[in-house]
């Protein structure tokens, strides 16, 4: 077992200067936001990759946020969920899901949203297949699929 | 006048003059741990009205993201004339909540809601009355409006004055009056779930972001074969990781506890364990020669009729097939996760079991506690679709919270999800029927092998493996239901042989056992109708006299634009066949009428299956949020194409070896189908469960779509590639 040694990681995230302090820099960004910065809108669902429970953008770019080692992330800008909108300012994915009542349990629902804003950011005019496409590697067991795939291309038209 | 009985009647009688005793707190039970009264037949178990004159309803019942919450939100503030917003719903706290039972079996309405809508609607009528003699009125002159009791003359009452952080200290009265379908304004609306807002700003609080003080976070370190114990633990091997606080070893159970969550993954991940040998499970490339080789611990026919055998001696065709369907695991996407605090020698539990009432007791059981030492606190967790790991999460984070007196927070990573929550067990149907020279059933048999038990608790895993006190039961769920016929057929008999073990600790998922036994029974109903050359509709409609059975089918032939017809088609040439394939259920032959539609695509070279559309006519009688069926009926038909296609755990002779979503495949965004739903609501008639049956439809809708599409015939789920292509092979 190789000894620490505690490191403090500067970053931005939702817009605010913030830095953690950490004794494991390969410990993935998710523990950090969820349990060092109260960051809740991220889950952890499979720390592999596969689900996307725990998306979060970086530089604005989706990524999974149970893959990344903190100590990499020094100098991003991190948005979570809760950085992505407010009820009183909601991103349109947001509003859109809903309005599309897109969410059962809900623990895919920040997964769905972040990876579709990003998405949308870079292709404002999909198709349906397209959307699928996107959403490829984002797992809902509750079996939300047609309404996301509904608000996606709702928030899309209102854009 | 504590708990007096109120009867409507009793009520009309007395006027204006009656008096109510609004105490100004309940009775507490002396045993159990209460903060409130929970008893079944008292108003205050369901509801209180506070100063301000907004509504708490406490139920027994869950949401575990089905959108339930909103439905019994809506059906308080119906019965009780306030506004949806006024009302904020707790469930599923020991200490607060009535004991409804267990939230499976699409209950939740059936049963749990049923019950607060009657003590809603005792409640009102109390209020009522209580306005009543305050203005010296008799009761009948007054009405219930937007949380007050309005008198002729205009005057309002509002429930806060009459009833404000008070008891009601009343029986529900199993009279009082619903009100009638046409005065509705918030049940039977596709109101939006309260809930969602939250969850989509990243604002709710499931039970994996709930942190109490001093909270420390575990991980159990499982055995890699699933008997193993712990011969010896080398603590040394995680003295290194900062944060460290305590191994605990008991026998099989052994688990780590540290001060950040990911000194506890990395320790969980580091610590060196030496474990026993144990290779108990069955070969999974003879799972079915295991099955039908398990002792069998009883014979169970669930239906009788005429003599069977005799007649499918005596017809003019025979014919027989077995059924297979694979172990499944829940799946959650988050796995389960459980906070456990000890204070003053009580233990206060919070997860999202489905079951908190019974995991009570189960936690006491382990613990050696007295049940009334301990408290369970329902916070929402990911979807779980049955009895999945949230109460073995419970029991780790308890015997981790024991060991070092602190709290501790306990999720489970994703192989142990994967791995150790209880799995629907492998089911296996054989069945026979014999027609006449018109094609039509002269007699039925089949024969389930399925585990014994029923929808009893599910042992612990932490229990088994630390060798601590539990039921050891098997509890599979309810699994005899629907193997017995929907039909009017002139000779049944069908029969449940239940046997003593199962490879895997064995729990429901997603309607347990209605989902197999209806999908070999409309499976094979449909080779008869082909043996019959007959539309597999009109085949079915030939032996239905049900009324709600026949509409459901009916609507759905229309939705899908069914063209009359008998399967299979034969008429495509090409690589992609199409085909359409019907199936009807009445759940358990007692509720909701579900009847659909599959629409596939198979592709011949690739044995590839796509489920292109699904078609859905269902009657759940009354509907309290049409659009929240909806979503049930989606995820219904989502998630068992899923199982249908894809779904399949696979295990070595120690465990499980499909741990994560590449090793357990399901279904994804490109292959989700085009969902088409037709409701049939009746709101005159009581409500029934949605949350499952529409599942039950599917599998044999895709069979028989498969059948229509290719003319072979897939009895084995899942219908994976391999098994299309040696099927087509062999045709
Ligand atoms: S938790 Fe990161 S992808 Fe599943
Ligand atoms: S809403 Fe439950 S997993 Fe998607």
């Amino acid at each position: 077992m190789s000894q620490t040694v505690a490191r403090t990681v500067a970053m931005t995230v939702n817009g605010r200067a913030v830095s953690v302090t950490v004794d494991d820099p390969a410990m993935p960004l998710l523990y950090a936001l969820r349990n060092d910065l109260g960051l809740t809108g991220p889950h952890y669902g499979c720390g592999l990759g596969q689900c996307g429970a725990c998306t979060v953008h970086v530089d604005g770019a989706a990524m999974r946020s149970c893959l990344l080692p903190v100590g990499e992330l020094a100098g991003k800008q991190v948005t979570t969920l809760e950085g992505l909108g407010t009820p009183d300012r909601p991103h349109p994915v947001q509003a859109a899901f809903i309005a599309e009542q897109a969410v059962q349990c809900g623990y895919c629902a920040n997964g769905m949203i972040m990876e579709s804003a990003a998405f949308l950011a870079r292709t404002p005019k999909p198709s349906e297949a397209q959307v699928r496409e996107a959403l490829a590697n984002n797992i809902c067991r509750c079996g939300t699929q047609p309404r996301v795939v509904r608000a996606v291309l709702r928030a899309a038209s209102q854009a | 006048m504590d708990g007096m009985a109120l009867s409507r009647r009793g009520l009309i009688q007395a006027g204006g003059g009656l008096v109510i005793a609004f105490a100004a707190a309940g009775p507490k039970p002396a045993a159990a741990w209460t903060e409130k009264p929970v008893a079944l037949e008292q108003v205050d178990s369901f509801l209180a009205i506070g100063a301000d004159g907004r509504i708490t309803v406490y139920v027994g019942k869950v949401d575990l993201g089905t959108g339930v919450r909103t439905g019994f939100a809506q059906i308080a503030a119906e019965e009780l004339e306030v506004p949806l917003d006024r009302v904020a719903v707790v469930e599923g706290d020991t200490a607060l909540t009535p004991d409804q039972g267990p939230t499976y079996g699409s209950l939740s309405i059936q049963i749990g809601g049923v019950q607060l809508r009657q003590a809603a609607a005792t409640a009102r009528a109390a209020l009522v009355a209580e306005a009543a003699r305050r203005v010296g009125l008799p009761a009948e002159a007054l009405r219930a409006e937007s949380g007050a009791v309005v008198a002729p003359d205009g005057r309002r009452l509002a429930y806060a004055e009459l009833v404000g952080g008070k008891a009601f200290s009343l029986a529900v009265d199993p009279g009082a009056t619903i009100k009638p379908p046409e005065q509705r304004r918030i049940v039977g609306r596709p109101v939006p779930r309260v809930d969602i807002p939250d969850k989509v700003f990243g604002r709710f609080r499931y039970v994996h972001d709930l942190k109490v003080p001093g909270m420390l976070h575990g991980r159990a370190v499982r055995p890699p074969a699933m008997g193993a114990t712990a011969e010896a633990v080398d603590e040394a091997s995680v003295a290194g990781i900062p944060g460290i606080v305590k191994v605990v070893h008991e026998k099989g159970f052994v688990g780590v506890v540290a001060e950040t969550e990911w000194a506890a993954i990395r320790a969980q991940q580091a610590l060196k364990v030496r474990w026993s040998a144990w290779a108990g499970l069955p070969d999974q490339a003879k799972l079915w020669e295991h099955v039908r080789a398990t002792p069998v611990g009883q014979r169970q026919v669930t239906s009788e009729k005429g003599d069977p055998a005799a007649a499918i001696q005596g017809a003019a065709r025979r014919l027989s097939a077995s059924y297979d369907f694979a172990i499944h695991t829940h799946g959650s996407m988050g796995p389960s996760c459980a906070v456990a605090e000890f204070k003053d020698g009580r233990l206060t539990s919070w997860s999202a079991s489905q079951a908190t009432h019974n995991l009570r007791k189960q936690l006491a059981m382990m613990l050696g506690l007295p049940v009334e030492q301990v408290r369970c606190i329902y916070l929402e967790g990911a979807g779980c679709y049955g009895r999945n790991g949230h109460e073995d999460a419970a029991a780790d984070a308890a015997l981790l919270a024991r060991a070092v007196g602190r709290p501790v927070r306990v999720q489970w990573m994703r192989a142990e999800e994967h791995g150790w929550d209880p799995k629907g067990p492998p089911t296996l149907i054989d069945l026979r029927a014999g027609l006449d020279a018109q094609g039509k059933v002269v007699g039925w048999e089949s024969e389930a092998y399925i585990p014994k038990g029923a929808g009893g608790n599910v042992d612990l895993v932490a229990a088994d493996l630390a060798g601590l006190p539990k039921e050891s039961l098997l509890s599979p769920g309810n699994i005899v239901h629907n193997l017995a016929q929907p039909y009017a057929l002139p000779a049944v008999r069908t029969v449940c042989h239940r046997l003593e073990t199962t490879p895997f600790r064995p729990s429901w998922i997603r309607t347990p056992g209605r989902m197999q036994n209806t999908y070999a029974n409309e499976a094979f109903l449909d080779e008869l109708a082909a043996a019959a050359g007959a539309d597999p509709i009109e085949y079915r409609l030939s032996v239905l006299d049900d009324p709600r059975g026949r509409e459901v089918l009916e609507r759905v032939a229309r939705l899908a634009n069914w063209q009359t017809r008998p399967s299979p088609r034969r008429d495509q040439t090409g690589e992609v066949l199409r085909g359409r394939g019907v199936t009807y259920v009445k759940y358990e032959l007692v509720r909701t009428y579900v009847a659909g539609v599959a629409e596939v695509e198979v592709n011949r070279r690739s044995g590839d299956i796509r489920v292109t559309r699904f078609f859905c006519a269902h009657d759940c009688g009354q509907v309290i949020n049409p659009d929240a069926v909806k979503a049930q009926i989606e995820g219904n038909v989502v998630s068992t194409v899923s199982r249908t296609l894809l779904e399949e755990l696979t295990f070595d002779r120690s465990t499980v070896t499909s741990l994560d979503w590449a090793g357990y495949r399901t279904i994804a965004f490109p292959q989700v189908p085009e969902i088409v739903i037709e409701l049939i609501d009746r709101p005159a008639d009581r409500p029934w469960g949605a949350g499952e049956p529409a599942a039950a439809v599917v599998p044999s809708a895709v069979s028989n779509a498969v059948f229509d599409a290719t003319g072979v015939r897939l009895r084995s789920v899942p219908f994976t590639p391999a098994k299309v292509r040696a099927a087509l092979q062999g045709a």
